[in-house]
């Protein structure tokens, strides 16, 4: 049996709404930046797997930009964790509910 | 115009690709030798060249000068930087209107009326920006060029979302706006706040930003491109027997750019990122996060997506909907005026999408407008709201601007007419802007159009309590000062008043407020009249019911707040005191009104002043934003 481009694409959409799940139900900091991390790569391998579809290697050019803006992402990302948690104990978002309204 | 060697013949449209590099898809070696670059045509991104070229030479003086840059040269670098991308964005304006729109860069870029408004607006959103800025920056002790470097790249990034011609581009310009936006909400280091704004923002941030990719990629599957006008081409040629690929990456399209709108049902990060990030951050982020992401949204939709306008114009037809009523009902019952400002943008973001919801010449051109209008008022607003914030920044208590147009006479009355030009007040852009988009909307969904001005009229109520309360004399300081307090006392207080009294030392026409308190009643005159009462029974009333609708909002408040804001905080959350650093100052604070005059920075009044002006002259005299809007749609390429 053979793996065609569906099983890349469903792979992908798996990844997406796993990433997607994690990000609402987790209650981690960290553990919601990877999986924003895991939802820009289900994009990724959706975009490789269409690319290679199409025959058209743009698809897999953006893969590249994605990447670069994700890792620029999680840089400013953990800044703000690490300003914000130097001075506690644990990175859990509940903890954050100084506002409200 | 570089095309690629090998082109792929699957795509009925035929179109080259928007890619840097393109070649076939078996990569053999000889082929490697004919990467083609795409011409460079500077002159076409010049507007992002200043503003990044001046953000980067910036960064780069701060870092390499031993000694800090002193906070007015850093903040007149970046008026001149923003003036100077003013400048050009008008000279491609004249340019565009002279010789007619453009693409460049291989298709990815587009320079047209559209682009060109856009660039106007973010450059004179960051013009005013860095004069918000410059005093709260010395006045919170965190001057530098970090924050105008932050800003104007951010700036940047909506400029390059605007002139967007593919949607990975789009994708890029809505990264360069967000992660600066997410270092700057947290930029007030000294605040909790702030952190915990920035880590909302981010994490929602980033999450609509990987819906957005996703949605890319689902497009890109389904039409083979991810060039915005080959998207339109391939769409009109060819009829899809399946589209649910596409249709499912159109709708994750529409939630990663509603997320950055802030359109009902993805809004939550607004209200706390308002409220936490610092004062002129979030003028910022309301006036150019918003016009950049629109500008994408409606360029996006209308011209890559406008043939399938059936399948998506229900979909904003609802999100229109929700967010206009949410967003007004929501206001109403807030009690910091950050967070109250944020639910206004949320309703604010209702009425530009029913420009795109019409999906018309006229939606658009009203979209614009709206946009435009918006900036100034937003922008001015907020840097009242920064002025009042004093040291801290954490005095934004809708309690806190009771009395202050007997403390500061002309910034309570700045600060009322940017409010009514955002009510939509007759003779101010904010008028114009909501008369263009219900026009736009009436031509074909008159319902949607008829929620817009019941959203209108219910948001009319919450700018007035801010504008009256503001003329609204302050309580006498011999009353128990306490969060209960107003409910109880001015009906005793307001029980006595036998003969009430004018109070002749407010001469404020429009506001007739009655001498209510002690003080006030000791220095009077003799008793008026009781003849005279009907005259001001009713504005007496209406005082009585805005202090008791305040007093009721006060009670509402969640206990752990009330509990920090009346004594010491528990043993047990002794971190999250530490977190709540800045909300509970801003509970403590409302307790008694502050009674102290603020000092008006130069260039915050400068600003104040500018966006009045730009929001009174133009409500006067609406011919020119109005034809500019409308030209912006003449030269929207398609």
């Amino acid at each position: 049996m053979s793996i065609g481009p569906a099983w890349y694409l469903g792979l992908a959409a798996v990844l997406f709404a796993l990433g997607a799940v994690g990000v609402m139900v987790r209650r981690n900091v960290l553990v919601m930046f990877m999986c924003v991390e895991l939802m820009l790569n289900a994009a990724n391998l959706t975009f490789v797997t269409f690319s290679r579809v199409l025959g058209d290697i743009g698809g897999q050019s953006l893969v590249f930009f994605v990447l670069v803006v994700a890792a620029a992402e999680v840089v400013v990302g953990l800044g703000v964790v690490v300003a914000i948690f130097r001075r506690r104990a644990a990175a859990t978002a509940d903890d954050l509910h100084g506002m409200k309204g | 115009m570089t095309r690629a060697p090998h082109r792929s013949a699957r795509l009925a449209g035929g179109g080259h690709r928007a890619g840097l590099i393109a070649f076939g898809h078996t990569v053999r070696a000889a082929h490697l030798a004919t990467i083609a670059t795409p011409h460079i045509r500077y002159l076409a991104v010049i507007p992002e060249i200043v503003m990044l070229g001046g953000a980067v030479l910036l960064l780069a003086v701060g870092s390499l000068v031993v000694r800090q840059v002193r906070a007015w040269v850093a903040t007149l670098a970046t008026v001149a930087v923003s003036g100077a991308a003013l400048g050009v964005s008008l000279w491609q304006w004249a340019d565009v209107t002279s010789h007619g729109a453009f693409t460049a860069v291989d298709h990815a870029v587009v320079v047209d009326g559209f682009s060109a408004l856009v660039n106007v607006l973010v450059s004179s959103a960051m013009f005013l920006t860095a004069l918000v800025a410059d005093g709260y920056l010395r006045r919170e002790g965190v001057d530098g060029v970090e924050f105008h470097v932050l800003a104007m790249v951010s700036a940047t990034g909506a400029m390059i979302m605007a002139s967007a011609n593919d949607l990975i581009v789009v994708f890029l310009g809505l990264e360069i706006l967000s992660i600066s936006l997410y270092v700057l909400a947290a930029f007030n280091h000294r605040r909790a706040a702030s952190g915990e704004a920035a880590l909302k923002y981010f994490i929602l941030g980033s999450f609509s930003s990987a819906v957005f990719v996703y949605g890319i990629a689902l497009v890109y599957g389904a039409t083979g491109t991810s060039n915005l006008a080959q998207i339109a081409g391939f769409l009109s040629k060819n009829v899809l027997a399946a589209d649910g690929l596409l249709l499912a990456g159109m709708s994750l399209l529409v939630v990663g750019f509603s997320f950055k709108v802030a359109a009902v049902p993805f809004h939550m990060w607004t209200p706390d990122v308002y409220q936490g990030a610092p004062s002129p951050v979030t003028g910022f982020m309301a006036a150019v996060a918003k016009a950049g992401a629109f500008a994408a949204f409606l360029r996006v939709f209308i011209s890559s997506f406008g043939l399938l306008r059936t399948d998506w114009q229900p979909i904003v037809y609802a999100i229109a909907i929700v967010t206009l009523l949410l967003g007004a009902g929501l206001a109403l019952v807030q009690r910091d005026v950050k967070r109250m400002l944020a639910y206004s943008s949320i309703n604010h973001a209702g009425f530009v999408l029913l420009g795109l919801e019409a999906a018309s010449a006229r939606g658009v051109s009203a979209a614009l407008y709206y946009l435009f209008a918006y900036t100034f008022m937003v922008i001015g607003s907020f840097a009242v709201v920064t002025i009042l914030g004093r040291r801290g920044d954490a005095t934004h208590d809708i309690a806190s601007y009771r009395g202050l147009a007997s403390r500061q006479p002309l910034l309570a009355l700045s600060f009322a007419v940017l409010l009514l030009a955002q009510a939509g007040a007759p003779f101010t852009t904010g008028l114009w802007a909501k008369l263009q988009v219900v026009l736009a909307a009436v031509d074909h969904a008159v319902p949607l159009a008829v929620i817009a001005m019941i959203s209108a009229a219910v948001a009319a109520f919450f700018y007035l309590r801010v504008a009256v309360l503001m003329y609204t004399p302050p309580p006498a300081p011999g009353s128990v000062p306490g969060v209960e307090a107003p409910a109880e006392d001015l009906v005793p207080l307001g029980a006595p008043r036998a003969a009430p009294e004018p109070e002749p030392t407010l001469p404020e026409p429009a506001f007739p407020v009655p001498a209510r308190t002690v003080v006030a009643r000791a220095e009077g005159p003799a008793p008026a009249a009781p003849a005279e009462r009907p005259l001001w029974a009713g504005a007496e009333r209406t005082a009585v019911a805005l202090d008791r609708l305040n007093a009721e909002l006060l009670l509402d408040e969640d206990p752990m707040t009330l509990a920090l804001a009346r004594g010491p905080v528990p043993v047990t959350s002794l971190e999250l005191g530490e977190l709540q650093g800045g909300a509970g100052a801003t509970t403590g604070a409302e307790e008694v009104p502050p009674s102290d005059v603020v000092r008006v920075p130069r260039l915050g009044a400068l600003a104040i002043g500018l966006c009045l002006a730009v929001s009174v002259v133009f409500g006067f005299w609406p011919g020119p934003l109005t034809s500019f809007a409308h030209h912006a749609t003449l030269l929207f390429l398609p």
